[in-house]
């Protein structure tokens, strides 16, 4: 069977499958399949913290084995993000759950919440594996297979601090300039990326508050039910009919239960991860503007004879090749972007309709029952009568 | 079911004596017609036959509410909201009907019938109105008087007890309730002039007393023991069911209303899409048809909670019935005590000896003997007395069991309407549920076709 690598758990509905082949541009044959489980509390002398385990299964060349099994904490996933927006820059990185959850006061060791971010966690590495350039990457390869102690290593490897403080102070330094003229591709991009954030924070509220709004819903029918049970008990002749209406009501509760998991499984996590997308978007482009803002600087440089003309156009050079690379990458990651975020979102609404269709049916369903049970004949003439 | 014994006052004579301001009738043809209605009600007293024209005949509708300004009592502006009632009567042969009567009554006057029927027939458990004030609100409802949500549901309710009223066959040939349909005029004086002006108050007044007052019976009849238990739990389990029936309203309310959001953010963001714009802009049309629907749904689920409410007060009536049983057996047992004792009393005197204390037996041994001639008085008073007590006891025993029997009969009566009613209430309940899905069916079909094409 075809493993979905966007879902956390199988199967997924038979029509996000279809969408997520039909739009996938990626090898044909997917060589890497990841999943994120287990978590696991960890206690030592300075600090508590969970890690997962990761299970890697691939018939990759480059790998040394085909399977592999490591055990990860957020930490290193954000140690991963990190790297991974290094080397691509104006690749759109897949988003990790955030930190942690202020509003609502979610403790960090909380069941739902860990599973929440186990379920993330699942998404971004294999969003990750899907992505033709980033796949390849060393650094996602090394995060897969190495023990802990391999890792650590890996870590302190790279670029040295001095040298990375300088990149930073020459980024910070061009992004304060800001970039004079963005291409007009870029420019309708910003202004979708901005709306597009907006609206999809405001879907994002409204969804947790149906889920909320649904909750209570739920609390109070739980409430509603017995009581026609207790009336009864008081009756001779209604008996039957009051606890039909009674076991109406608890099926009701349960088809609303039903609708509850759905919306949590298939919407909210969905609309969240665009929420950090649509973030993650916004660093991007911003980096984008710094690439090239640097190039402006140095052509500003040349006009004004600042330096070494010499030095100064080989820097060029470098520049504006290192320019047209991330106006490309971004370009073709955002074509592919932009699709997967329909697919992701239509197919995410689509299963909260159905959802919704379902528990309808399942409500007039037993109601149905009712009325053919508790009509007797003289009844359901006089309900012919009535409508 | 047999006919209370019919107080000629408070009953109107047998029809066609009062023609409702039709000459020809089909009242007079339809005679046997009629009788069938009676029948039903099971009689074979005579003054029934040719009457429940009341209930065939004519109809009674509750069909306007104004808001009205006046001065009351204390001559201060008020403002109130005034229903129209109005009196058809149904031409045979072909069905249609003719307006005979139509005045304008407040509430209040229609609580004055209340509390007169309650007074005059207490054997009889009698309609409730609808509720003065506005409870077992969810939020949307507003608990003002004088909202026209309210107002309308009032109306309804005020036609609903005047046909009650004349659907019963007792209360219906009422001479008030046909005053209170017909004559415009329907103040307290007129009322006293034709009760008697201080029998109205008194017994409304000695009935309340009597409500309130706490007394033990020792023999109760043991159906009304069970009857005001019963009333008692009814009253308590619609009580909370509507409580929570209208927290349940509220929060699917709020379901509702939330996926309206949708919409807005939908539309908006179509804005910016090429492919997914159409799909978005029609979903969202939909998700703002499904957050209106709930106004209807809960409109009509209000309906069933009016029903509910019915009944809640209906178990006020019955414990009422319960309540005046509860005197009559007092008051009965009080009268024989009251005897036994007077007898003892005689005996005593009669015989010379003296078990019962009595202040003249002690001042009598204090203070010497009395002499035979004041004994004998003494026991000729007792021996009336006694004699007295015993006729009275005789009556109000024949009245009790008269009592009993006659509201035993409404009872019965009132357990098969509340039976028939509520089962009826909880399937209209159940199709409106299922109707309610219907159409969520249909909204989310269509919002999923929309985002299948975006």
């Amino acid at each position: 069977m075809d493993m979905n690598s966007f879902s956390p758990m199988m199967p997924t509905s038979p029509l996000s499958m279809i969408n997520q082949i039909k739009f996938e541009d990626e090898p044909d044959v997917k060589d890497l399949f990841i999943t994120v489980d287990e978590p696991e509390s960890h206690v030592t002398t300075i600090e508590t913290f969970i890690t997962y385990r990761i299970i890697t299964k691939t018939s990759r060349g480059e790998f040394d084995s085909s399977e592999f099994e490591v055990r990860r904490r957020y930490q290193d996933f954000l140690w991963l993000k990190g790297k991974l927006e290094e080397a691509h820059p104006t690749l759109i990185i897949p988003p990790l759950p955030e930190k942690f959850i202020v509003k609502g006061m979610v403790e960090r060791f909380n069941e739902d919440f860990i599973e929440t971010r186990r379920k993330a966690l699942h998404k971004f590495l294999n969003r990750i594996a899907d992505h033709p350039t980033l796949t390849f990457n060393e650094d996602f390869k090394v995060f897969l297979t190495a023990q802990a102690w391999e890792l650590s290593s890996h870590k302190k490897q790279g670029p040295g601090l001095l040298s990375r403080m300088g990149q930073t102070v020459r980024a910070v330094a061009s992004s304060m300039r800001g970039v004079k003229s963005r291409p007009e591709e870029f420019m309708e991009m910003n202004t979708f990326i901005e709306m597009f954030s907006q609206k999809v924070n405001l879907i994002d509220k409204i969804s947790q508050r149906i889920y909320k709004e649904e909750r209570e819903y739920f609390d109070e029918m739980k409430e509603y039910g017995p009581i026609y049970i207790l009336w009864s008990a008081s009756e001779d002749d209604l008996v039957d009919i009051l606890k039909d209406v009674s076991s109406c009501i608890d099926r009701c509760c349960k088809a609303t239960e039903k609708r509850m998991a759905g919306l949590s499984e298939a919407l909210l996590p969905v609309v969240h991860e665009y929420v950090l997308y649509s973030e993650m978007l916004m660093g991007v482009m911003k980096r984008r503007d710094q690439i090239q803002a640097e190039l402006e600087s140095r052509l500003e440089a040349l006009t004004y004879k600042k330096a070494d003309t010499d030095l100064l156009t080989e820097e060029i050079g470098k520049l504006e090749d290192k320019v047209e690379c991330a106006n490309n990458a971004l370009k073709a990651d955002w074509e592919r972007w932009k699709l997967n975020m329909q697919n992701d979102l239509k197919s995410a609404f689509t299963d909260v309709a159905e959802e919704n269709i379902h528990y309808y049916e399942q409500v007039s369903q037993t109601e149905e029952y009712l009325i053919n049970l508790d009509s007797d004949l003289f009844l359901r003439e006089d309900l012919d009568n009535n409508f | 079911m047999e006919q209370a014994p019919l107080d000629p006052e408070r009953q109107l004579p047998p029809a066609p004596l009062e023609p409702l301001g039709r000459s020809d009738a089909g009242l007079e043809a339809t005679g046997g017609e009629e009788a069938e209605g009676s029948r039903d009600a099971g009689s074979g007293v005579d003054t029934m036959t040719e009457n429940n024209f009341w209930l065939k005949k004519i109809e009674i509708s509750v069909s306007e509410a104004e808001k009205r300004t006046g001065r009351n009592a204390m001559n201060m502006q008020e403002t109130y909201t005034a229903y129209l009632v109005e009196t058809r009567s149904v031409e045979h042969a072909d069905g249609q009907s003719v307006l005979t009567d139509s005045l304008w009554r407040r509430y209040s006057e229609f609580e004055l019938l209340r509390n007169y029927l309650l007074v005059y027939y207490p054997h009889i458990v009698v309609p409730p109105l609808p509720e003065k004030r506005a409870e077992f609100v969810w939020h949307k409802l507003s608990a003002d008087n004088m909202d026209p949500d309210f107002v309308e549901r009032r109306r309804i309710g005020l036609e609903n007890f005047l046909l009650r009223i004349a659907s019963h066959p007792i209360l219906c040939r009422d001479k008030i309730f046909y005053l209170f349909l017909t004559q415009a005029i329907l103040t307290e004086i007129l009322w006293s002039s034709q009760i008697g002006p201080t029998e109205f108050y008194y017994s409304a007044d000695s009935r309340l007393k009597a409500l309130n007052a706490t007394f033990r019976v020792k023999n109760p009849d043991k159906r009304f023991t069970e009857l005001k238990h019963y009333s008692d739990e009814l009253q308590s389990v619609i009580s909370h069911l509507l409580r929570v029936r209208a927290r349940v309203a509220d929060r699917l309310y709020g379901v509702y209303k939330v996926h309206g959001n949708y919409g807005r953010v939908f539309s908006e963001w179509s804005a910016i899409e090429k492919e997914m714009g159409d799909g978005l802009q029609s979903a969202g049309h939909h998700m703002d048809v499904y957050a209106s629907s709930i106004d209807d749904i809960l409109e009509d689920e209000e309906h069933y909670a009016d029903q509910l409410k019915e009944y809640l007060f209906y178990a006020e009536a019955l414990r009422a019935v319960c309540r005046k049983h509860e005197l009559m057996q007092y008051d009965l047992e009080m009268a024989a005590q009251d005897l036994a004792s007077k007898k003892q009393q005689c005996e005593e005197l009669a015989t010379g000896t003296v078990r019962t204390f009595s202040l003249k037996g002690m001042t009598t041994k204090l203070f010497g003997q009395e002499a035979p001639e004041q004994r004998e008085a003494r026991i000729k008073v007792l021996e009336e007395q006694i004699n007295e007590g015993e006729q009275q006891l005789k009556s109000k025993n024949l009245e009790g069991r008269e009592f009993v029997k006659n509201a035993w009969a409404d009872i019965e009566r009132f357990k098969e309407q509340k039976n028939r009613d509520l089962k009826e209430a909880l399937i209209s309940y159940a199709v409106m549920q299922i109707s309610m899905c219907k159409k969520g069916i249909q909204v989310w079909t269509n919002a999923k076709e929309c985002f299948s094409k975006m």
